[in-house]
């Protein structure tokens, strides 16, 4: 299965380039929203990715569904809890950061 | 190609680390460790993969639960003020 094999390849390689840009973003951006921004979105694509990845090394039906609950599961509660994190900072009053303003 | 993806997830833990170390403030790091354990679910799955033992996936499934339920925990304690203005000032 040459097929599969290069399927796999590409889904795992663009899972690690999202996650390693994922921790550019945690390192380099300015405040704490952004961060947010940067850790959420590639938090959820890079993690579906990767999953898709070994889905694709073809492993039996168990360990394909248990890959499939954790990208479910992963699916749901990431971009939950980057919402609640974003929201929990916005009602304890942390500051939005405008072009100009020091890094934080 | 799974060992490159070993190591790009533990740069990212690595980096997550730093990050919760140094901050600044609460949430920059529970961000921090909310990216760490949501990495380490993917560590656990990829390793298993790696040594041959995909068993090793039901220990990833548990720790994603336990790292959300923990996240949602922690923030429950961290509402100290209701109402707040652009600039973070108190309004009432």
């Amino acid at each position: 299965m040459i097929v599969l094999e290069i399927v796999s390849a590409v889904l795992l390689a663009a899972g690690a380039l999202l996650v390693l840009s994922g921790s550019v973003g945690l390192v380099r951006f300015p405040d704490f929203y952004t961060r947010v921004h940067a850790a959420g979105i590639t938090d959820s694509a890079g993690a579906a990715l990767i999953l898709l990845g070994l889905l694709a090394q073809g492993a039996g039906w168990a360990t394909g569904v248990r890959l499939l609950i954790i990208m479910v599961f992963l699916a749901v509660t990431s971009p939950t809890a980057a919402h609640l994190l974003a929201h929990a900072a916005r009602r304890d009053g942390v500051p939005v950061w405008h072009e100009g303003d020091p890094r934080r | 190609m799974i060992a490159a993806v070993m190591v790009a997830l533990l740069v990212t833990m690595v980096v997550a680390l730093v990050r919760a170390f140094a901050g600044p403030g609460l949430y920059n790091r529970i961000l921090a460790i909310n990216v760490f354990g949501t990495k380490t679910v993917l560590f656990v799955a990829v390793a298993g993969f790696l040594f041959g033992r995909p068993e090793f996936l039901d220990i990833g499934i548990l720790y994603a639960l336990v790292n959300f339920v923990a996240v949602v925990a922690v923030l429950r304690l961290t509402h100290h003020r209701d109402h707040v203005d652009e600039n973070g000032e108190e309004v009432a």
